[in-house]
């Protein structure tokens, strides 16, 4: 049996693909974003770094494990990094809170109060764009991203549509349809997988809700009703059912 | 050009194309390297080729000592010569003269008397402390450097194959498929302790071996030429002016690990370079140094180039290789690393242009050769483009282990208008500085690494005591933020910030806390980012932080900037003593901040000063100062 320490812990492991479906397993709640082990490691949050026994820190959903590592996940050097990070990605994000789908749900949200990030120093710069309603189904909000780009694995790897993809570089960066074209103009399905990943409220599924009420109660209209596969989502997303 | 298909006949050509450089009355060799080119050698090369043609049958004088042929004359167009700040350079064999700062109104003027009457034009020539320099060799500039990868680079016309073989190309490939097997080669780099050019001083030969060794059969051979740090030109320099021994050394590198496909990625901002490869390239290949078959053997390789729209990130390798595939240019995570799944997923050798380059002379003159120049643990030479506030900017080699001191003073002939030495900054946007006390450490791999700065790929910008080192540090951060790919959070975001910081100090709007913010953030980036280049993106700021820590407090403290470089905090300022009251400062303000009296002195109001400096400008009295 091959084993690595975790925390000062004897952890046994197999064929695991990454050090961080290790520490996972030995029931350590390490934080991510970008990390979905059906999709390929893209790692771009740096949330998961660990610290070796000589002080190298790396991230963990992209070293391989191997037998005799000493690794610790919650140094203070780690946790001071990881607030940074989340005090960083807080910053460029729009910070309407109680106005937010997601509110509640939020992982940004979750984690940014776990860490305790209760001050964020730096001003939100980034330039606002508009939100992308023109889907039936799908709404895009650029200033809630995160660039992840859990959605635009999930849209090519598991969908095989690949309708969105990076845009532009640094800080301009933003996930978007090829050549800016709104999402109604493109092959979405609307499966709504995307949302299923988004770990922030930067995409949701667009709500119908005051429209079908208004027909409702319009006495000329005769209601009938299908449930559409994004209502299934939305269900199986509140159960973290993919 | 006849097909070479045996080793024999590769000697033959040799032998002839010796002939023809040995024959020739006079070569002039006008140097069509990219500064050289921008100064106007394209029509110095037209206006000379007119004149010789006008009259092919002249009689050349150079003194009965010097041996020349009587062949035809020639006009050749070079690569880079390296001594950039006195081009347009043209160089006239065999007596081996360097003219300097040549101008197509100068071109008669060498026909008639240098090469009709063999006499010199004084003022062409290169002078140094009262010192004429006749000869290229005896300048100061060229006698202490050590040209082995530079070597043809200016003696050759990179345009002609012949040139190439003439000067012993393609002898080492010759010598590697006749005389070695790919593993003895492989040995052969690998003992040489060759160490890769383009940064990382990653060991070349082990990487050859790791390639060697895959069970994956089809394997890549990569050149990374996205030279992309600013300042730097010795990638650029060496596709440009001997692009035939890269090549050259991308052939033996696939000889050595199997390959039968080489890609050279390039930069589009070297339109120049793109050229001559796509020429040497065809040329080696009709020649069949390239294709099927080479020189009569089953080896076989192809070349192509791939230019890259020029991002710096895709001179990391997984960015490069995923550029090549037409991808977004973004660093992936490793493992798998390059030599295990590189290009297309295949195993894939990728060096950068200089590390190839060295490959023919280790290959030709052997491992321990290599290894008695420099010091042990990085033995062979380096390029340099030395630029900035230096006297003789340009390109140039040394053998690794040589001081900076050697560098900036001896070669590059010390501090521009006799200024005084602060810093350099070494190793471009991933680099960190070096002063005063530093000047003797040694320039290799291991002993930058210990004083917290790299030989990068080898940019070297001087700089004298009028630079302002937190603007330094500004202008690095503005590059490495405007050339991240943006996907990892510490690169994207924390740059960013950084930068916000920087632009405050230097608008004069800083507080004593940005520095702690800013080492702050340093740190999280250079632990956390994904990629090297994103790990040593904050090192600029880093060093010049420790360094230099007093000019950065008196920037946020005392809203001073010594140099003046800072625009927001000068304070331009009106000497009473000195100004006549003729008004035109005032007239010449755009923001009418300068009131006063005829004939008295006038001021001006901080307030509504914009700090232009239009009226200093135009103050006929030099009554106006900065503060």
């Amino acid at each position: 049996m091959k084993y690595i320490t975790i925390n000062n812990r004897k952890v046994p492991f197999e064929d695991e693909k990454n050090l961080l479906s290790v520490i996972r397993k030995a029931g350590i709640d390490l934080p991510t974003f970008c990390y979905h082990s059906e999709l390929s490691t893209y790692g771009a949050c740096r949330m998961c770094v660990v610290e070796d026994d000589r002080g190298r820190v790396f991230a963990s959903c992209s070293e391989t494990p191997r037998d005799g590592m000493v690794i610790y996940t919650n140094t203070p050097k780690l946790q001071h990094h990881r607030k940074l990070i989340l005090e960083l990605l807080l910053a460029s994000h729009c910070r309407d809170c109680t106005t937010c789908r997601e509110n509640g749900v939020c992982t940004l949200q979750k984690l940014a109060r776990q860490l305790g990030v209760d001050d964020v120093r730096f001003q939100n710069t980034k330039e606002q764009l508009p939100k992308d309603t023109s889907s039936n189904c799908i709404v895009i909000d650029p200033n809630k991203c995160i660039l992840c780009g859990d959605c635009v694995r999930t849209c090519e790897e598991i969908q095989g549509v690949g309708v969105l993809n990076f845009a532009h570089r640094g800080s301009n960066m933003r996930v978007t349809p090829a050549f800016g074209k709104p999402m109604s103009e493109t092959d979405c399905v609307g499966c709504g997988q995307c949302r299923v990943v988004c770990p922030t409220g930067a995409i949701t599924i667009k709500s119908n809700v005051h429209a079908v009420w208004d027909l409702v109660y319009d006495k000329t209209k005769r209601v009938v009703v299908q449930i559409a596969p994004a209502v299934r989502v939305a269900i199986g997303d509140k159960f973290g059912i993919p | 050009m006849q097909r070479i298909d045996s080793r024999e006949m590769l000697n033959e050509l040799r032998h002839q194309s010796k002939q023809v450089v040995e024959n020739s009355r006079c070569r002039i060799l006008i140097c069509a390297g990219t500064g050289c080119l921008a100064g106007g050698s394209g029509e110095i090369y037209d206006k000379m080729c007119e004149l010789i043609a006008a009259c092919p049958d002249v009689e050349v004088h150079f003194g009965p000592e010097i041996a020349h042929g009587d062949g035809p004359m020639e006009v050749k167009k070079s690569g880079c010569h390296g001594f950039c700040e006195m081009g347009p350079l043209m160089r006239i064999e065999p007596m081996g003269i360097l003219y300097t700062k040549v101008s197509v109104d100068d071109c008669e003027e060498i026909f008639e008397s240098t090469i009709k009457k063999g006499e010199l034009i004084s003022r062409l020539l290169y002078k140094q402390n009262g010192v004429e320099y006749q000869k290229q060799e005896e300048i100061p500039f060229y006698k202490k450097q050590t040209r082995l990868v530079l070597e043809n680079c200016g003696h050759i016309d990179a345009e002609h194959i012949d040139d190439a073989l003439a000067h012993d190309g393609y002898q080492a490939l010759a010598k590697a498929l006749h005389e070695m097997t790919p593993e003895e080669v492989v040995e052969q780099i690998y003992e040489s302790n060759l160490r890769g050019r383009g940064g990382g001083g990653f060991q070349t030969g082990y990487k050859w071996k790791q390639v060697a060794r895959q069970p994956e059969k089809i394997r890549y051979v990569v050149c990374n030429g996205d030279e992309g740090d600013p300042g730097a030109f010795m990638d650029r320099s060496i596709m440009e002016g001997d692009p035939h021994k890269m090549i050259e050394g991308m052939a033996i590198a696939a000889y050595a690990v199997g390959a039968q496909e080489g890609y050279i990625y390039v930069r589009a901002e070297y339109p120049l370079a793109i050229n001559r490869l796509k020429k040497a390239i065809a040329d080696a290949m009709e020649c069949g140094l390239l294709g099927d078959n080479i020189m009569g053997t089953d080896f076989s390789f192809k070349l192509h180039i791939n230019r890259g729209a020029g991002a710096f990130v895709c001179g990391e390798g997984s960015a490069l290789t995923a550029s090549i595939e037409g991808n977004r240019g973004m660093p992936r995570v490793k493992p798998p690393r390059t030599v295990e799944q590189g290009l297309f997923d295949k195993p894939t050798v990728l060096n950068n242009v200089e590390t190839y380059a060295n490959v023919p002379m280790i290959v030709l003159k052997g491992a321990e050769w290599f290894k008695g120049i420099g010091p042990e643990n990085s033995p062979g030479t380096k390029a340099f483009a030395l630029t900035g506030s230096v006297k003789n900017t340009g390109l140039i080699e040394v053998p690794m282990g040589t001081t900076l001191r050697e560098v900036i003073f001896d070669i590059g002939g010390g501090i521009k208008n006799d200024g005084e030495f602060k810093a350099v900054q070494i190793g471009g946007p991933s680099g960190g500085c070096l002063m005063t006390p530093h000047l003797d450490i040694n320039l290799d791999f291991d002993s930058l690494k210990k004083m917290g700065a790299m030989i990068g790929s080898g940019g070297l910008v001087v700089m004298d005591t009028n630079t302002c080192m937190v603007e330094v540090a500004r202008f690095f951060m503005n590059f490495t933020q405007n050339e991240s790919c943006g996907k990892c959070v510490p690169c994207r975001e924390g740059t960013k910030r950084m930068l916000e910081i920087l632009e405050r100090i230097v608008a004069g709007k800083g507080e004593l806390a940005d520095l702690d913010l800013l080492e702050e953030l340093a740190e999280t980036i250079t632990e956390t980012a994904l990629c090297g280049l994103g790990k040593s993106a904050a090192l600029p700021v880093m060093s010049t932080l420790k360094l230099f820590r007093d000019e950065y407090i008196e920037h946020v403290v005392d809203k001073k900037c010594k140099s003046h470089t800072c625009t927001a905090m000068r304070n331009y300022i009106i000497n009473p003593d000195l100004c006549k009251g003729c008004s035109k400062c005032a007239r010449n303000c755009p923001v009418s901040a300068i009131t006063g009296q005829i004939k008295e002195p006038f001021t001006i109001d901080q307030a509504k000063c914009i700090k232009c400096g239009a009226c200093q400008g135009n103050c006929a009295f030099g009554a106006i100062y900065v503060e």
